[in-house]
Protein backbone atom coordinates (compact mmCIF):
# COMPACT_ATOMS: atom_id res chain seq x y z
CA UNK A 1 0.00 0.00 0.00
CA UNK A 2 1.82 3.07 -1.19
CA UNK A 3 1.61 6.20 0.86
CA UNK A 4 -0.80 8.99 -0.05
CA UNK A 5 1.84 11.63 -0.84
CA UNK A 6 3.54 9.57 -3.51
CA UNK A 7 0.21 8.34 -4.88
CA UNK A 8 -0.96 11.90 -5.37
CA UNK A 9 2.38 12.80 -6.93
CA UNK A 10 2.12 9.90 -9.40
CA UNK A 11 -1.46 10.77 -10.25
CA UNK A 12 -0.52 14.40 -10.90
CA UNK A 13 2.43 13.28 -12.98
CA UNK A 14 0.06 11.17 -15.08
CA UNK A 15 -2.35 14.05 -15.58
CA UNK A 16 0.38 16.53 -16.44
CA UNK A 17 2.02 14.19 -18.93
CA UNK A 18 -1.33 13.54 -20.55
CA UNK A 19 -1.54 17.30 -21.14
CA UNK A 20 1.66 16.98 -23.14
CA UNK A 21 4.18 18.66 -20.84
CA UNK A 22 7.80 17.55 -20.94
CA UNK A 23 9.47 15.52 -18.20
CA UNK A 24 11.50 18.46 -16.91
CA UNK A 25 8.48 20.71 -16.69
CA UNK A 26 6.53 18.07 -14.80
CA UNK A 27 9.36 17.65 -12.29
CA UNK A 28 9.52 21.40 -11.84
CA UNK A 29 5.78 21.78 -11.28
CA UNK A 30 5.68 18.89 -8.82
CA UNK A 31 8.69 20.34 -6.96
CA UNK A 32 7.02 23.75 -6.65
CA UNK A 33 3.84 22.07 -5.41
CA UNK A 34 5.81 20.00 -2.93
CA UNK A 35 7.65 23.06 -1.62
CA UNK A 36 4.43 25.04 -1.17
CA UNK A 37 2.69 22.16 0.63
CA UNK A 38 5.66 21.50 2.90
CA UNK A 39 6.23 25.18 3.78
CA UNK A 40 2.52 25.75 4.47
CA UNK A 41 2.34 22.66 6.66
CA UNK A 42 5.41 23.75 8.60
CA UNK A 43 4.06 27.27 9.11
CA UNK A 44 0.73 25.92 10.38
CA UNK A 45 2.62 23.71 12.84
CA UNK A 46 4.52 26.86 13.84
CA UNK A 47 1.26 28.60 14.76
CA UNK A 48 0.26 25.60 16.86
CA UNK A 49 3.68 25.70 18.45
CA UNK A 50 3.14 29.24 19.76
CA UNK A 51 0.03 27.99 21.55
CA UNK A 52 1.81 24.95 22.96
CA UNK A 53 4.71 27.07 24.15
CA UNK A 54 2.50 29.57 25.94
CA UNK A 55 0.37 26.93 27.60
CA UNK A 56 3.43 24.94 28.70
CA UNK A 57 5.28 27.96 30.08
CA UNK A 58 2.14 28.85 31.98
CA UNK A 59 1.84 25.38 33.47
CA UNK A 60 5.50 25.37 34.45
CA UNK A 61 4.94 28.69 36.19
CA UNK A 62 1.82 27.44 37.98
CA UNK A 63 -0.69 29.45 36.00
CA UNK A 64 -3.09 28.67 33.16
CA UNK A 65 -2.01 30.59 30.09
CA UNK A 66 -4.29 31.92 27.37
CA UNK A 67 -7.77 30.48 27.78
CA UNK A 68 -10.11 33.25 26.64
CA UNK A 69 -9.74 33.47 22.91
CA UNK A 70 -11.12 30.09 21.94
CA UNK A 71 -11.54 26.69 23.53
CA UNK A 72 -8.41 26.43 25.68
CA UNK A 73 -7.07 29.56 24.02
CA UNK A 74 -6.30 27.72 20.80
CA UNK A 75 -7.15 30.75 18.63
CA UNK A 76 -4.75 32.96 20.63
CA UNK A 77 -1.82 32.59 18.17
CA UNK A 78 -4.04 33.52 15.26
CA UNK A 79 -5.16 36.61 17.15
CA UNK A 80 -1.49 37.37 17.79
CA UNK A 81 -0.66 37.06 14.11
CA UNK A 82 -3.48 39.43 13.16
CA UNK A 83 -2.35 41.88 15.82
CA UNK A 84 1.25 41.79 14.60
CA UNK A 85 0.15 42.28 11.01
CA UNK A 86 -1.73 45.48 11.74
CA UNK A 87 0.95 47.01 13.96
CA UNK A 88 2.89 49.96 12.66
CA UNK A 89 6.25 49.15 11.17
CA UNK A 90 8.70 51.64 12.71
CA UNK A 91 12.14 51.85 11.22
CA UNK A 92 14.73 53.62 13.37
CA UNK A 93 16.51 56.68 12.03
CA UNK A 94 19.69 55.82 10.26
CA UNK A 95 18.96 52.14 9.95
CA UNK A 96 20.20 50.29 6.91
CA UNK A 97 16.83 49.79 5.21
CA UNK A 98 17.57 46.87 2.94
CA UNK A 99 19.38 44.74 5.49
CA UNK A 100 16.93 45.74 8.22
CA UNK A 101 14.15 44.23 6.14
CA UNK A 102 16.15 41.30 4.88
CA UNK A 103 17.28 39.84 8.19
CA UNK A 104 13.94 38.50 9.49
CA UNK A 105 13.38 36.98 6.06
CA UNK A 106 16.70 35.17 6.28
CA UNK A 107 16.05 34.12 9.87
CA UNK A 108 12.77 32.41 8.98
CA UNK A 109 13.69 31.18 5.49
CA UNK A 110 16.69 29.22 6.77
CA UNK A 111 14.51 27.44 9.29
CA UNK A 112 11.97 26.55 6.59
CA UNK A 113 14.77 25.23 4.40
CA UNK A 114 15.80 22.74 7.06
CA UNK A 115 12.51 20.89 6.67
CA UNK A 116 13.47 19.80 3.17
CA UNK A 117 15.59 16.99 4.55
CA UNK A 118 13.42 15.76 7.42
CA UNK A 119 12.17 12.25 6.60
CA UNK A 120 8.48 11.90 7.36
CA UNK A 121 7.95 8.30 6.24
CA UNK A 122 9.98 5.61 4.46
CA UNK A 123 9.12 7.16 1.10
CA UNK A 124 8.12 10.70 2.01
CA UNK A 125 10.94 13.18 2.27
CA UNK A 126 11.39 16.56 0.66
CA UNK A 127 14.80 15.84 -0.81
CA UNK A 128 16.70 12.67 0.04
CA UNK A 129 20.12 14.11 -0.64
CA UNK A 130 23.10 12.07 0.46
CA UNK A 131 24.71 15.01 2.27
CA UNK A 132 21.70 15.94 4.36
CA UNK A 133 23.58 16.34 7.67
CA UNK A 134 26.08 18.72 6.09
CA UNK A 135 23.19 20.62 4.50
CA UNK A 136 21.60 21.02 7.95
CA UNK A 137 24.83 22.41 9.41
CA UNK A 138 25.31 24.79 6.48
CA UNK A 139 21.78 26.18 6.43
CA UNK A 140 21.76 26.51 10.20
CA UNK A 141 24.82 28.71 9.98
CA UNK A 142 23.09 31.09 7.59
CA UNK A 143 20.56 31.75 10.34
CA UNK A 144 23.39 33.11 12.46
CA UNK A 145 24.13 35.52 9.64
CA UNK A 146 20.56 36.82 9.87
CA UNK A 147 21.13 37.73 13.50
CA UNK A 148 24.27 39.76 12.93
CA UNK A 149 22.49 41.52 10.06
CA UNK A 150 19.65 42.43 12.40
CA UNK A 151 21.99 43.80 15.03
CA UNK A 152 24.11 45.76 12.58
CA UNK A 153 21.31 47.31 10.58
CA UNK A 154 19.38 48.53 13.61
CA UNK A 155 21.58 51.58 14.25
CA UNK A 156 21.47 50.76 17.96
CA UNK A 157 24.52 50.18 20.14
CA UNK A 158 22.80 47.60 22.28
CA UNK A 159 21.40 45.69 19.35
CA UNK A 160 24.90 45.50 17.96
CA UNK A 161 26.41 44.33 21.24
CA UNK A 162 23.64 41.78 21.59
CA UNK A 163 24.24 40.57 18.06
CA UNK A 164 27.99 40.22 18.68
CA UNK A 165 27.48 38.15 21.80
CA UNK A 166 24.83 36.03 20.15
CA UNK A 167 27.03 35.26 17.19
CA UNK A 168 29.98 34.47 19.47
CA UNK A 169 27.75 32.03 21.35
CA UNK A 170 26.32 30.47 18.20
CA UNK A 171 29.58 29.86 16.42
CA UNK A 172 31.10 28.54 19.63
CA UNK A 173 28.36 25.94 20.09
CA UNK A 174 28.48 24.87 16.46
CA UNK A 175 31.65 22.91 17.12
CA UNK A 176 30.26 20.35 19.59
CA UNK A 177 27.07 20.29 17.54
CA UNK A 178 28.78 19.21 14.35
CA UNK A 179 30.88 16.69 16.24
CA UNK A 180 27.74 15.26 17.83
CA UNK A 181 26.16 15.15 14.37
CA UNK A 182 29.21 13.35 13.07
CA UNK A 183 28.80 10.40 15.43
CA UNK A 184 25.49 9.01 14.05
CA UNK A 185 26.88 9.66 10.56
CA UNK A 186 29.84 7.49 11.51
CA UNK A 187 27.64 4.70 12.81
CA UNK A 188 25.30 4.78 9.81
CA UNK A 189 28.12 5.28 7.27
CA UNK A 190 26.11 7.92 5.45
CA UNK A 191 25.03 11.52 5.75
CA UNK A 192 21.65 10.91 4.13
CA UNK A 193 18.69 11.08 6.50
CA UNK A 194 16.77 8.09 5.20
CA UNK A 195 19.89 5.94 5.41
CA UNK A 196 20.54 7.00 8.99
CA UNK A 197 16.94 6.24 9.98
CA UNK A 198 17.04 2.88 8.23
CA UNK A 199 20.31 1.94 9.95
CA UNK A 200 18.98 2.46 13.47
CA UNK A 201 18.32 -1.13 14.41
CA UNK A 202 18.41 -0.20 18.02
CA UNK A 203 17.74 3.54 18.16
CA UNK A 204 21.00 5.42 18.43
CA UNK A 205 20.02 6.90 21.74
CA UNK A 206 20.58 3.46 23.27
CA UNK A 207 23.95 3.10 21.55
CA UNK A 208 25.50 6.56 21.91
CA UNK A 209 23.42 8.46 24.48
CA UNK A 210 26.24 10.87 25.28
CA UNK A 211 26.28 12.12 21.70
CA UNK A 212 22.53 12.78 21.99
CA UNK A 213 23.08 14.75 25.20
CA UNK A 214 25.90 16.79 23.62
CA UNK A 215 23.75 17.48 20.56
CA UNK A 216 20.82 18.45 22.79
CA UNK A 217 22.87 20.94 24.83
CA UNK A 218 24.59 22.42 21.79
CA UNK A 219 21.29 22.76 19.95
CA UNK A 220 19.72 24.64 22.83
CA UNK A 221 22.66 27.04 22.72
CA UNK A 222 22.43 27.28 18.93
CA UNK A 223 18.77 28.16 19.18
CA UNK A 224 19.52 30.94 21.60
CA UNK A 225 17.11 29.61 24.19
CA UNK A 226 17.49 29.72 27.94
CA UNK A 227 19.70 28.92 29.70
CA UNK A 228 21.73 30.27 26.79
CA UNK A 229 19.51 33.15 25.78
CA UNK A 230 22.06 35.91 26.19
CA UNK A 231 20.80 37.15 22.82
CA UNK A 232 17.37 37.94 24.14
CA UNK A 233 18.25 38.44 27.78
CA UNK A 234 14.92 40.05 28.44
CA UNK A 235 16.05 41.67 31.60
CA UNK A 236 19.58 42.58 30.59
CA UNK A 237 19.88 44.27 27.23
CA UNK A 238 16.15 44.67 26.74
CA UNK A 239 15.67 42.55 23.66
CA UNK A 240 19.13 42.12 22.25
CA UNK A 241 19.53 42.15 18.52
CA UNK A 242 15.81 42.61 17.79
CA UNK A 243 15.22 45.73 19.92
CA UNK A 244 14.28 47.93 16.99
CA UNK A 245 11.97 45.48 15.27
CA UNK A 246 8.23 46.02 15.49
CA UNK A 247 5.16 44.25 14.25
CA UNK A 248 5.41 41.27 11.97
CA UNK A 249 9.20 41.47 11.58
CA UNK A 250 9.53 40.81 15.29
CA UNK A 251 6.88 38.14 14.92
CA UNK A 252 9.02 36.45 12.29
CA UNK A 253 12.00 36.35 14.64
CA UNK A 254 9.88 34.97 17.46
CA UNK A 255 8.05 32.40 15.35
CA UNK A 256 11.32 31.54 13.64
CA UNK A 257 12.93 30.77 16.97
CA UNK A 258 10.10 28.45 18.03
CA UNK A 259 10.07 26.75 14.65
CA UNK A 260 13.83 26.32 14.81
CA UNK A 261 13.37 24.61 18.17
CA UNK A 262 10.88 22.18 16.65
CA UNK A 263 13.11 21.62 13.63
CA UNK A 264 16.04 20.79 15.84
CA UNK A 265 13.80 18.47 17.87
CA UNK A 266 12.72 16.72 14.67
CA UNK A 267 16.37 16.33 13.66
CA UNK A 268 17.35 14.90 17.04
CA UNK A 269 14.37 12.56 16.79
CA UNK A 270 15.50 11.49 13.32
CA UNK A 271 19.13 10.96 14.19
CA UNK A 272 18.81 9.43 17.62
CA UNK A 273 15.25 8.34 18.28
CA UNK A 274 14.68 6.47 15.04
CA UNK A 275 12.68 9.10 13.14
CA UNK A 276 9.65 7.53 11.56
CA UNK A 277 10.42 4.06 12.86
CA UNK A 278 7.84 2.39 15.00
CA UNK A 279 5.49 -0.58 15.03
CA UNK A 280 3.57 -1.24 11.78
CA UNK A 281 5.10 1.66 9.91
CA UNK A 282 5.96 -0.50 6.91
CA UNK A 283 2.41 -1.63 6.37
CA UNK A 284 0.76 1.68 7.20
CA UNK A 285 3.11 4.43 5.98
CA UNK A 286 0.85 7.18 7.30
CA UNK A 287 2.02 6.26 10.80
CA UNK A 288 5.52 7.50 9.91
CA UNK A 289 4.90 11.22 10.40
CA UNK A 290 2.81 10.43 13.49
CA UNK A 291 5.74 8.68 15.16
CA UNK A 292 8.14 11.38 14.02
CA UNK A 293 6.03 14.16 15.48
CA UNK A 294 5.47 12.29 18.74
CA UNK A 295 9.24 11.94 19.15
CA UNK A 296 9.89 15.50 18.00
CA UNK A 297 7.41 16.89 20.49
CA UNK A 298 8.96 14.78 23.22
CA UNK A 299 12.35 16.39 22.55
CA UNK A 300 10.66 19.80 22.24
CA UNK A 301 9.06 19.24 25.63
CA UNK A 302 12.53 18.55 27.04
CA UNK A 303 13.81 21.78 25.50
CA UNK A 304 10.93 23.70 27.06
CA UNK A 305 11.47 21.99 30.40
CA UNK A 306 15.12 23.01 30.41
CA UNK A 307 14.12 26.53 29.43
CA UNK A 308 11.74 27.04 32.32
CA UNK A 309 13.94 25.41 34.93
CA UNK A 310 17.36 27.01 34.68
CA UNK A 311 18.60 30.56 35.17
CA UNK A 312 20.50 32.34 32.45
CA UNK A 313 24.16 31.49 31.97
CA UNK A 314 26.64 34.36 31.77
CA UNK A 315 28.45 34.80 28.48
CA UNK A 316 31.90 33.97 29.80
CA UNK A 317 30.57 30.94 31.67
CA UNK A 318 28.78 29.87 28.51
CA UNK A 319 31.84 30.16 26.27
CA UNK A 320 34.08 28.55 28.89
CA UNK A 321 31.61 25.66 29.17
CA UNK A 322 31.79 25.17 25.43
CA UNK A 323 35.49 25.43 24.71
CA UNK A 324 36.78 23.83 27.90
CA UNK A 325 34.20 21.12 28.46
CA UNK A 326 31.86 20.28 25.57
CA UNK A 327 34.37 20.41 22.73
CA UNK A 328 37.02 18.22 24.37
CA UNK A 329 34.30 15.85 25.58
CA UNK A 330 32.75 15.59 22.12
CA UNK A 331 36.14 15.01 20.48
CA UNK A 332 37.02 12.36 23.04
CA UNK A 333 33.69 10.65 22.48
CA UNK A 334 34.27 10.72 18.72
CA UNK A 335 37.66 9.07 19.12
CA UNK A 336 36.28 6.36 21.41
CA UNK A 337 33.28 5.63 19.18
CA UNK A 338 35.43 5.47 16.04
CA UNK A 339 37.96 3.08 17.54
CA UNK A 340 35.33 0.87 19.16
CA UNK A 341 33.24 0.74 16.00
CA UNK A 342 36.19 -0.38 13.92
CA UNK A 343 37.30 -2.89 16.54
CA UNK A 344 33.83 -4.43 16.71
CA UNK A 345 33.19 -4.80 12.98
CA UNK A 346 32.18 -8.45 13.13
CA UNK A 347 30.54 -8.54 16.53
CA UNK A 348 26.85 -9.27 16.72
CA UNK A 349 24.46 -6.43 17.44
CA UNK A 350 23.64 -7.11 21.08
CA UNK A 351 27.28 -7.16 22.20
CA UNK A 352 28.00 -4.12 20.02
CA UNK A 353 25.22 -2.10 21.62
CA UNK A 354 26.23 -3.15 25.13
CA UNK A 355 29.88 -2.29 24.62
CA UNK A 356 29.06 1.12 23.07
CA UNK A 357 26.57 1.91 25.79
CA UNK A 358 29.07 0.81 28.40
CA UNK A 359 31.77 3.03 26.89
CA UNK A 360 29.39 6.01 26.85
CA UNK A 361 28.40 5.50 30.47
CA UNK A 362 32.04 5.07 31.43
CA UNK A 363 32.91 8.38 29.79
CA UNK A 364 29.99 10.05 31.60
CA UNK A 365 31.14 8.62 34.92
CA UNK A 366 34.74 9.72 34.33
CA UNK A 367 33.56 13.19 33.32
CA UNK A 368 31.48 13.51 36.48
CA UNK A 369 34.52 12.50 38.58
CA UNK A 370 36.67 15.15 36.94
CA UNK A 371 33.91 17.74 37.27
CA UNK A 372 33.37 16.95 40.93
CA UNK A 373 37.06 17.31 41.69
CA UNK A 374 37.20 20.58 39.75
CA UNK A 375 34.11 21.88 41.54
CA UNK A 376 35.63 20.99 44.90
CA UNK A 377 38.84 22.90 44.16
CA UNK A 378 36.82 25.85 42.86
CA UNK A 379 34.71 25.92 45.98
CA UNK A 380 37.80 25.82 48.20
CA UNK A 381 39.40 28.58 46.16
CA UNK A 382 36.33 30.80 46.31
CA UNK A 383 35.86 30.22 50.00
CA UNK A 384 39.37 31.45 50.70
CA UNK A 385 38.94 34.67 48.82
CA UNK A 386 35.66 35.76 50.33
CA UNK A 387 36.02 39.28 51.70
CA UNK A 388 35.47 39.71 55.42
CA UNK A 389 33.61 42.72 56.77
CA UNK A 390 35.75 43.03 59.91
CA UNK A 391 39.53 43.53 60.14
CA UNK A 392 41.43 40.26 60.28
CA UNK A 393 42.74 40.84 63.79
CA UNK A 394 39.26 40.66 65.26
CA UNK A 395 38.86 37.65 67.45
CA UNK A 396 35.89 35.38 67.16
CA UNK A 397 34.82 36.19 70.71
CA UNK A 398 34.47 39.86 69.87
CA UNK A 399 32.27 39.05 66.95
CA UNK A 400 30.00 36.92 69.06
CA UNK A 401 29.83 39.64 71.68
CA UNK A 402 31.38 37.97 74.67
CA UNK A 403 34.03 40.63 75.10
CA UNK B 1 18.84 12.29 -7.08
CA UNK B 2 18.99 15.38 -9.33
CA UNK B 3 15.25 15.68 -8.57
CA UNK B 4 16.16 16.15 -4.93
CA UNK B 5 18.48 19.02 -5.71
CA UNK B 6 15.85 20.64 -7.92
CA UNK B 7 13.54 20.47 -4.92
CA UNK B 8 16.13 22.19 -2.77
CA UNK B 9 16.82 24.77 -5.45
CA UNK B 10 13.16 25.65 -5.71
CA UNK B 11 12.88 25.67 -1.94
CA UNK B 12 15.79 28.14 -1.83
CA UNK B 13 13.88 30.41 -4.18
CA UNK B 14 10.47 30.05 -2.55
CA UNK B 15 11.40 29.93 1.16
CA UNK B 16 12.04 33.70 1.39
CA UNK B 17 8.65 34.34 -0.24
CA UNK B 18 6.67 33.33 2.85
CA UNK B 19 8.36 35.70 5.32
CA UNK B 20 8.50 38.37 2.61
CA UNK B 21 4.73 38.08 2.23
CA UNK B 22 4.43 38.42 5.98
CA UNK B 23 6.36 41.68 5.78
CA UNK B 24 4.54 43.03 2.72
CA UNK B 25 1.04 42.49 4.09
CA UNK B 26 1.54 45.01 6.93
CA UNK B 27 2.74 47.45 4.29
CA UNK B 28 -0.80 47.33 2.90
CA UNK B 29 -2.91 47.30 6.03
CA UNK B 30 -0.83 48.75 8.84
CA UNK B 31 -0.79 52.47 9.63
CA UNK B 32 2.34 54.38 8.77
CA UNK B 33 2.80 57.66 10.59
CA UNK B 34 6.50 58.14 11.18
CA UNK B 35 7.51 61.06 13.34
CA UNK B 36 10.83 62.12 14.75
CA UNK B 37 10.16 60.85 18.24
CA UNK B 38 9.07 57.39 17.17
CA UNK B 39 12.05 56.84 14.91
CA UNK B 40 14.59 57.59 17.60
CA UNK B 41 17.01 54.88 18.51
CA UNK B 42 15.89 53.01 21.60
CA UNK B 43 18.02 53.32 24.69
CA UNK B 44 15.60 52.90 27.57
CA UNK B 45 14.36 56.46 27.27
CA UNK B 46 17.60 58.42 27.30
CA UNK B 47 19.24 60.01 24.29
CA UNK B 48 22.05 58.22 22.56
CA UNK B 49 25.49 59.76 22.37
CA UNK B 50 28.27 59.05 19.96
CA UNK B 51 28.67 56.62 17.13
CA UNK B 52 26.40 53.63 17.02
CA UNK B 53 28.87 51.27 15.47
CA UNK B 54 30.96 50.74 18.57
CA UNK B 55 34.44 49.32 18.49
CA UNK B 56 34.70 45.64 17.96
CA UNK B 57 36.21 43.71 20.85
CA UNK B 58 39.20 41.69 19.67
CA UNK B 59 38.17 38.65 21.70
CA UNK B 60 35.32 37.98 19.23
CA UNK B 61 37.84 37.63 16.45
CA UNK B 62 39.91 35.18 18.46
CA UNK B 63 36.89 33.00 19.19
CA UNK B 64 35.98 33.08 15.51
CA UNK B 65 39.50 31.90 14.63
CA UNK B 66 39.33 28.98 17.05
CA UNK B 67 35.88 28.11 15.72
CA UNK B 68 37.19 28.21 12.16
CA UNK B 69 39.94 25.74 12.90
CA UNK B 70 37.64 23.23 14.52
CA UNK B 71 34.93 23.68 11.92
CA UNK B 72 37.31 22.89 9.08
CA UNK B 73 38.66 19.93 11.03
CA UNK B 74 35.23 18.42 11.49
CA UNK B 75 34.28 19.06 7.88
CA UNK B 76 37.38 17.09 6.88
CA UNK B 77 36.25 14.29 9.15
CA UNK B 78 32.85 13.88 7.50
CA UNK B 79 34.18 11.98 4.44
CA UNK B 80 36.34 9.91 6.79
CA UNK B 81 33.20 8.92 8.70
CA UNK B 82 31.15 8.14 5.59
CA UNK B 83 33.90 5.93 4.13
CA UNK B 84 34.37 4.09 7.41
CA UNK B 85 33.57 0.66 6.01
CA UNK B 86 36.41 0.79 3.52
CA UNK B 87 38.99 1.94 6.03
CA UNK B 88 41.32 -0.48 7.78
CA UNK B 89 42.02 0.10 11.47
CA UNK B 90 45.21 1.92 10.49
CA UNK B 91 43.22 4.60 8.67
CA UNK B 92 40.90 4.96 11.65
CA UNK B 93 43.90 5.51 13.91
CA UNK B 94 45.22 8.07 11.45
CA UNK B 95 41.98 9.99 11.70
CA UNK B 96 42.22 9.75 15.48
CA UNK B 97 45.76 11.14 15.28
CA UNK B 98 44.45 14.07 13.23
CA UNK B 99 41.88 14.78 15.91
CA UNK B 100 44.51 14.49 18.64
CA UNK B 101 46.79 17.01 16.93
CA UNK B 102 43.93 19.51 16.96
CA UNK B 103 43.06 18.65 20.55
CA UNK B 104 46.68 19.50 21.35
CA UNK B 105 46.10 22.84 19.64
CA UNK B 106 43.01 23.40 21.78
CA UNK B 107 44.98 22.63 24.94
CA UNK B 108 47.65 25.09 23.83
CA UNK B 109 45.12 27.87 23.34
CA UNK B 110 43.56 26.99 26.69
CA UNK B 111 46.87 27.24 28.53
CA UNK B 112 47.79 30.46 26.75
CA UNK B 113 44.60 32.07 28.03
CA UNK B 114 43.12 32.60 24.59
CA UNK B 115 39.79 31.12 25.64
CA UNK B 116 39.14 33.67 28.38
CA UNK B 117 36.42 36.24 27.90
CA UNK B 118 38.07 39.34 29.23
Amino acid sequence: MSDPVNSIADWLRMILSSWGLSEGMITLILAVLGVVVLATFVLIVDILLVWIERKMVARFQDRIGPNRVGPFGIIQPIADVIKLLIKEDIMPMGADKFIFNLSPIIALATVLLLWAVVPFAPTVIGADINVAVLYVVAIGSIGTLGIIMAGWASNNKYALLGAFRTVAQMIAYEVPMIIALLIPVLLARSMGMQTIVAAQSPWYIFVIPLAAVILFISSIAELGRTPFDISEAESEIVAGFHIEYTGMKFGLFYAGELLHALTVSALIATLFLGGWRGPFVDQVPILGPVYLFIKAFLVYYLIMWVRYSFPRVRIDQMLGFNWKFLTPLALFLLIVVAILDKAMTDVNTVWYVLVMLGANLLIVWGTMLILRRYARTERVRIAEERPVAVPPETEMKELVGQE
Amino acid sequence: MPDDWIFIGIFLLLAPVFPAAAILIPRLIAPRKPNALKSETYECGIETHGETWVQFKAQYYIFALVFLIFDIEIVFLYPWAVAFDNLPMFAVLEGVLFILILVAGLLYTWRKGVLEWV
